[in-house]
């Protein structure tokens, strides 16, 4: 109780101090976590909606294997990356290794098939119900989609803030790749679990609560940015 | 510009299957250029299942449908409102209007378009709402509004008063008559006798997916031929 107590004043105290290295680290986090999902939203909600409406042979496959990479062990897709980086690995001469792109890289692994599978549910559910009307009206297919991803809009961009949620908190896989380098692949939670492993509590709490304060704060800028559209438009 | 006449609709021997099961058919009948035919049976009778064959949207087992023009010219001339209406995530106003935006035609143009259209079917003050928070009497009229915006020549409704209370019917049934003034081919299903006495020129008795009885609606009431028939006017329940 006592640490919790001392964990909220330190993070307060960091806050109001505007320190450096907390900004340095918070700033990288939202870095890697937003650059991670913009390039897994950019794949991920495309392909759940292509999934949902275009029937192909395998396409019960490729959906189930979309969503048992949705469960990829963080730490084994970290680990498989590091491999993939290392010097001796295939992409080793690009020297990715313990830099904020392998984490990217790592992120947009472990995001995509989240993104992609809730997008998939999303657009699945409401092309099960526009089919009729569009298929009666005499649509092209590509106006489908069109209809479906702009009236489904909500539901994708709920499927990029979990991404976000699941990539912001995400400790494994960057751990590995990045290497929790100070100053350079130190991030929010690579930075708490080092703290709390050094016996830190408070810093570590503190730290947490920034953590938690910036999700809270991009959900509601995101949502708030979506409702003005909405209000605007109608 | 002169377009012609996509009626009349010869259906020959046509039958839906579902799973090797026939749900309807053989049906063989004509559809005129002008009428308002009011399809009539018991549930399960097959009523949606000839509307929507009739509109294209079940792939025949056996026969054939033939419109006068060619089948894509046919389709875009049709329009069909669902038992339960379908709202697209959109204002009232953008659901109208999405027909005629999905054919080429300009957004400021159709929003216009689609603006009278609701004032035609009381729907005005509700431009601006979602769809989705409509009655289910407000979702009929959205839905005729957006199925006559392209000017059918033909419209589909099924069942469309079956969740509505009466003044809801009537507003409906109004539209209805409305637009079977104005020249649009109706083919309309209900099981509510009431409704088919008072719109219908002509009857088609379904059940069991045939067609029992298909000729005018006074001398189908007046004596129907098929004691399946008789028995559906005189209100006992048909098997
Ligand atoms: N998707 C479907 N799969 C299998 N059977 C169906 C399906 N839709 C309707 N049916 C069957 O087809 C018959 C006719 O249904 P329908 O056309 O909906 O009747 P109605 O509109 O007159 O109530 C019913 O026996 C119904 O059970
Ligand atoms: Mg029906």
């Amino acid at each position: 109780m006592n640490d919790i107590t001392q964990g909220l004043l330190e993070a307060f105290r960091l806050i109001i101090s505007l320190d450096r290295d907390l900004i340095e680290i918070s700033l990288l986090s939202l870095r890697v976590t937003l650059t991670a999902v913009a390039i897994a939203s950019a794949i991920g909600l495309p392909l759940g909606c292509w999934l949902a409406v275009r029937r192909f042979r395998h396409r019960r496959l490729a959906i189930a294997t979309m969503n048992a990479l949705m469960g990829l062990p963080p730490v084994v897709v970290g680990l498989i990356v590091y491999v993939l980086l290392s010097r001796s690995g295939p992409f080793g001469v690009f020297g990715l290794l313990f830099t904020p792109t392998a984490m990217v890289i790592a992120q947009v692994i472990i995001l995509t098939p989240l993104i992609a599978s809730i997008a998939h549910q999303a657009i699945r559910e409401l092309w099960a119900e526009y089919h009729d009307l569009l298929i009666s009206m005499n649509t092209s297919r590509r106006q489908r989609i069109t209809a479906l991803i702009w009236d489904g809009r909500r539901a994708l961009l709920t499927a990029s803030l979990a991404g976000f949620g699941r990539g912001i908190g995400e400790v494994g896989a960057i751990m590995i790749v990045g290497g929790n380098i100070d100053h350079v692949t130190r991030v929010l939670t690579t930075a708490i679990s080092l703290e709390t492993g050094k016996g830190n509590f408070a810093l570590a709490l503190a730290l947490g609560f920034v953590l938690i304060a910036l999700a809270i704060i991009v959900n509601l800028i995101i949502h708030s940015l979506s409702k003005t559209e909405t209000s605007g438009r109608w | 510009m002169v377009t012609r006449s996509i009626l009349p609709l010869t259906v020959k021997k046509a039958c839906v299957t579902r799973r090797g099961k026939r749900l309807i058919g053989p049906i063989s009948t004509t559809v005129h250029r002008h009428g308002l035919t009011v399809v009539m049976g018991p549930n399960g009778a097959g009523k949606t299942t000839l509307l929507r064959m009739l509109h294209g949207m079940e792939r025949l087992a056996e026969g054939h449908l033939a419109w006068q023009q060619p089948p894509e010219q046919a389709r875009k001339r049709q329009a069909f409102v669902f038992q339960s209406p379908i709202m697209m995530r959109r204002s009232v106003l953008d659901n109208v209007a999405y027909p005629l935006m999905v054919h080429g035609t300009p957004r400021t143009e159709a929003r216009a378009a689609a603006a009278d259209w609701l004032e035609r079917v009381g729907l005005k003050e509700s431009a601006a709402k979602q769809a989705t928070v409509l009655s289910g009497g407000e979702r009929q009229k959205l839905a005729m509004a957006r199925a006559l915006i392209r000017k059918p020549e033909i419209l589909f409704l099924d069942e469309p008063c079956a969740s509505l209370d009466g003044r809801a019917t009537r507003e409906f049934e109004e539209l209805v008559c409305d637009a079977f003034a104005r020249g649009t081919r109706i083919v309309m299903s209900t099981h509510d006798l009431g409704q088919a006495r008072r719109l219908a020129k002509d009857i088609w008795f379904i059940n069991h997916g045939h067609l029992h009885e298909a000729g005018p609606a006074e001398a189908f009431f007046a004596s129907p031929q098929t004691p399946e028939a008789r028995a559906f006017i005189n209100g006992d329940i048909v098997e």
